[in-house]
Order: C-alpha cells, then sequence, then structure tokens
C-alpha cells in the first residue's frame, strides 16, 4: 500500500488552501483527491463577481478566485488526482477511492484533511405535495447547468429560499432571459447577504415574499406552475392565503448540508448543530490527525474565511507530521488543558468546539452564528463565570457569520478555566 | 424634487434610506453612517454594476466560457451588454484575462474571460 504524509480530500477552494499552507510549511509528501474532472469545486460555477475583497483585496470572480490558488499549488507540484472518488477512510486513515484509470486503490495517509463541502438540500426533505415533474431543481444545479454547461433550464421562474444561491440565480436566469416571477423565503428574514438582495433582486424588480412557502406543484410531466401560500410564525400555512403562479422550472435554495459520510464513516464526533465533525483550535477532529476545514465543517458565506480556515488546517496537518517524525527524538509538548468552548443565548454553535489553552497559537478564531435577527445587541466571552469581553453589534443576522478572535495571553489570569462561554446580550 | 428609497448595501444593517434630489442638491435620511450616504449618491447620480455572464465556445472541452466586464458599467447599459454577450461566439483556447469583446456595447469597457478553456484534443 502507498503512503503519503498529507492526503487532502477534495479539491475545491479548502482543498486547494489547505494544500497551499501545508506546503509552505514545510510538508513535502502531500496529495489531492478530486473526484470531479477539474480543480476548484463549486467556485467554477460561480461566475459572479465579489470574491476575494479580503484575501486578495480585490474583487473577483469564482473561477478566477480558483485559479488564484490552482496556481499555486501548481507552482507548488503538489499533486493532484482526478475523477478520483473517496469512498471510505477508516480510522487509521487508510483511504479507499474509485478511478476510471486505477479501479480501487486504497492507500495510507499519516495526516487526512477533510475537505469535501457541502450540498444542496433537496426537495424530498421539504415534502412539497404534487408530482414530480421536469423542472425542479436546485438552485446550485441549475448555477452549474447554465454557467458550466451551457443550458437553458427554464422561461418562466419560482425560487424557493432566498440563501445567497437562490438570489444569484434570480439574477442569472433573469439576464439568460427567463423570467423571474417571484423569489418565496418560509422565514420571516432572507438568509442571503444584503448586497445580494439588492442586486439580484431589486435591480431587476424581483419580488421577495417572505414568510411565504411552496405549498404544492402542479404539472406532471412538466412544472406548470406552484401555489405559494403565507406561514404563520409556526411556520405553516395559512389558509386562504395561497396563490397560483404559473411557471415552467421552481429553483430551491433552501439550505446546505455538509457531506460527511466519509467523516462519520471514520467515527468522528459530529457537532448536531453544524452538521460537521467536532474539531479543536487546531481544526483537529477527535481522530487523531484528521483535520477539517470549509463547508465540510460548517458552511461559510464568503470563500475568503474557507481560504483562512483551510490553512490553519493544512498548517496542522503538517505541524502533525513533522511532530510523528520527532515523536522520541524531541520533548513531548506540555500537557495540554483542553477547554469547552459553549454557545449560548442566542449563539448556535462555535468552531472550534475546544480549546487547549496551553499549547495554542498566539490568538485563535472562534467563528460563530447566531439564531435570530438581533439588532443593537452584544457578543459576550465568559471565561467560566468571568466576562473577558463585551462587544456591541449594531446587528446580527443567521445569514452572515461572525468571529472573536481568542489570545492567548488572555488565559494567563485563569490557568484552570473549565469552560468558556459565547452568548448574546442584551444590555 | 425628486424622490428615491434605497436599501443600503454597505453592511448587514441595511439602513433604508431616503434620497431627496432638488437640482444638483442630494439630501440622504435613514442612512447610519458615512459610506451610507455615499452609497446612496453614487447610487442616483450613476449607478454601476460589474455583469458576469457566459459566452460560447466552439471546439473547446467546456460549451461555454464565463464573462465579466472588465470594469462597472451604468446599470442602464446592462441590457446592452448582455445583448452583445449572447451574439458573440469565440474559439478556444481561452485563456482568463483575454479580451472577448472590446468596448462591449459603447460602454467603453471590455468584455474579458474569467475562466481557461482548453481546445478540444
Amino acid at each position: 500500500m502507498k503512503t503519503h504524509d498529507i492526503v487532502i480530500i477534495g479539491g475545491g477552494p479548502a482543498g486547494l488552501a489547505a494544500a497551499a499552507a501545508a506546503r509552505k510549511a514545510g510538508a513535502e509528501d502531500i496529495l489531492i483527491l478530486e473526484r470531479d474532472q477539474m480543480l476548484g469545486g463549486i467556485l467554477n460555477q460561480c461566475i459572479h463577481n465579489g470574491f476575494g475583497l479580503h484575501t486578495f483585496k480585490e474583487e473577483l470572480t469564482g473561477p478566477e478566485y480558483a485559479s488564484r490558488f490552482i496556481r499555486m499549488v501548481e507552482e507548488e507540484q503538489i499533486p493532484c488526482r482526478l475523477n478520483a472518488m473517496v469512498v471510505s477512510i477508516t480510522k487509521d486513515k487508510e483511504i479507499t477511492y474509485v478511478s476510471r484509470e486505477e479501479g480501487l486503490v486504497t492507500i495510507q495517509a499519516k495526516a487526512i484533511v477533510l475537505a469535501m463541502g457541502c450540498r444542496e438540500r433537496p426537495r424530498g426533505a421539504l415534502n412539497i405535495p404534487g408530482y414530480r415533474p421536469a423542472g425542479i431543481f436546485s438552485a446550485g444545479t441549475a448555477q452549474r447547468l447554465v454557467n458550466m454547461e451551457g443550458y437553458h433550464v427554464g422561461r418562466e421562474v419560482v425560487i424557493l429560499g432566498s440563501g445567497d444561491i437562490g438570489l444569484i440565480m434570480a439574477r442569472r436566469m433573469t439576464l439568460e432571459g427567463a423570467k423571474v416571477k417571484v423569489v418565496a423565503e418560509l422565514m420571516p428574514y432572507s438568509g442571503g447577504l444584503k448586497r445580494n438582495i439588492v442586486q439580484c433582486l431589486d435591480d431587476y424588480g424581483i419580488p421577495l415574499k417572505l414568510s411565504h412557502t411552496v405549498v404544492e406543484i402542479h404539472g406532471r410531466r412538466r412544472v406548470e406552475g406552484v401555489t405559494l401560500a403565507q406561514v404563520g410564525p409556526d411556520r405553516k400555512p395559512i389558509p386562504g392565503t395561497e396563490e397560483y403562479y404559473s411557471c415552467d422550472t421552481l429553483l430551491l435554495s433552501v439550505g446546505l448540508i455538509p457531506e460527511n459520510e466519509l467523516t462519520r464513516g471514520m467515527g468522528a464526533s459530529m457537532n448536531p448543530v453544524t452538521s460537521g465533525p467536532r474539531v479543536n483550535d487546531r481544526l483537529e477532529t477527535d481522530v487523531e490527525g484528521v483535520f477539517a476545514c470549509g463547508n465540510v465543517l460548517h458552511v461559510h458565506d464568503l470563500v475568503d474565511f474557507v481560504s483562512e480556515e483551510a490553512a490553519l488546517a493544512g498548517e496542522s496537518a503538517a505541524a502533525f507530521v513533522k511532530a510523528q517524525e520527532e515523536a522520541g527524538k524531541a520533548a513531548a509538548e506540555p500537557e495540554g488543558h483542553a477547554v469547552c468552548l459553549q454557545a449560548e443565548n442566542g449563539v448556535r454553535y462555535t468552531v472550534p468546539q475546544t480549546l487547549d489553552i496551553r499549547n495554542m497559537r498566539d490568538t485563535v478564531t472562534v467563528r460563530f452564528r447566531v439564531g435570530d435577527v438581533f439588532k443593537d445587541r452584544y457578543v459576550a466571552v465568559y471565561y467560566d463565570d468571568q466576562l473577558i469581553s463585551r462587544r456591541k453589534k449594531k446587528v446580527l443576522a443567521p445569514g452572515e457569520m461572525e468571529q472573536v478572535v481568542l489570545k492567548k495571553e488572555s488565559f494567563l489570569p485563569y490557568p484552570d478555566v473549565k469552560k468558556i462561554t459565547i452568548r448574546t446580550e442584551v444590555e | 424634487m425628486e424622490r428615491r428609497e434605497l436599501i443600503c448595501i454597505g453592511c448587514p444593517m441595511g439602513c433604508p434610506m431616503t434620497v431627496d434630489m432638488e437640482g444638483d442638491e442630494i439630501t440622504v435620511k435613514g442612512n447610519h453612517c458615512a459610506r451610507g450616504a455615499a452609497y446612496a449618491k453614487k447610487e442616483v447620480t450613476s449607478p454601476t454594476r460589474i455583469v458576469t455572464s457566459s459566452i460560447r465556445v466552439d471546439g473547446g472541452v467546456m460549451p461555454v466560457v464565463s464573462v465579466k466586464t472588465k470594469q462597472d458599467v451604468p446599470k442602464g447599459a446592462i441590457w446592452d451588454v448582455m445583448q452583445v454577450i449572447h451574439q458573440t461566439r469565440v474559439k478556444a483556447p481561452v485563456s482568463i484575462g483575454d479580451v472577448l469583446v472590446q468596448d462591449c456595447a459603447g460602454t467603453g469597457v471590455d468584455l474579458v474571460a474569467t475562466r481557461n478553456v482548453a481546445a478540444k484534443a
């Protein structure tokens, strides 16, 4: 069986950034496994602009952003296997993949970076009654068909869900000559970025109906129309508010699910809120030497943060391999003191979920999301019962990921802290 | 006097703003910061956008190549730009940054490729 120091599962934005960072940190033997026929992942179909404002200080399209990282990986001559689909990973880090050229192959990794990304929630998860006619697409599928494969997917469109992909596709379909009649959103607020609502809907006069959902899909062979209804605070349709829209296409932009079958198969502990693995401050899962980053860890809104997070995973993997090689030669690290991070009072989750305050880097970025739209709230950090920091935010929204940065020196007065809490507070 | 209602895109606040225009005099209300006022003034005087789309490719490994206007174009020119995009075909290979249409739809802005499309072997 072939052995590699670091194997990266997935060649999208997370995998590419992890590979580049691992090489920079001194790792020599790295392999990227990618199931598609090209590197770049989801960025290949995101042809709109707005990527890279944080990383490159300029506004790029998705393929342009991807190409910057692909070039880094090529310049570093990091090998990639394309058309290679990983089917299982054991807790001893044996990776089995299938590819047309090689068949079924099992390799051994010393460290693994999980960067498989996420997939879209399908119609089947929504329980919308009706037949199964042609013309129902998840928004990302339609995006790929239009932007990469050159198809027209429909003429009259209704979009359910106002996540960013749905909003972007409302504009894209309009520019391609389709009539987008309405975007319906179950929640009383949009899950998408404000700029997308203005530039994708308002610019083209596309109405956004909040607190609305699709209650019926009409048509047997092809979609002929959908019925929308308003929903109450319980998110159940209100009888009498039904409204019929004729259309030949329904796009669903109703959430993303981290793709963690491999992670679960390995036996890693999962976080039920993020649907990603639980990780420590080095983004290591509880399977030693297996790290996770990007949308497989938790769904992001900005690729710039994915790149940043993935670089940490790549560096951590390189450091892990190095430490294994030097084990016995050098003095072991001081014994760790892992502390749990707790999300509370409006904060839905944190990544990472544990932090080793003795062996942590000088700063650790903790990312989180809130569960509702809050105005004029504080984000507070506690070490046990001691308030450490409190920052006022004019607005917090579930659609925008937040972060706090914890400094190693801030733990000096609290060497025995048992719990770090991040919560929102009104006053 | 002309009055326009806008939503600010500067940050997640999304301030609802009212813009009053009286000749050259522009007053912005409802914004909570200076960025909001600047955005509102630009938006009512000369709104611009970068247009992104895709163009047919002949003889390439992909049937389409993604493109963008190299700079932002006036919002009013979006449909003219799209018409040029729909009428244009290019031959593979195409490289990222290649100018595919010069001075697109009289905007003075070039249309450039945003990805590589190799020629079919």
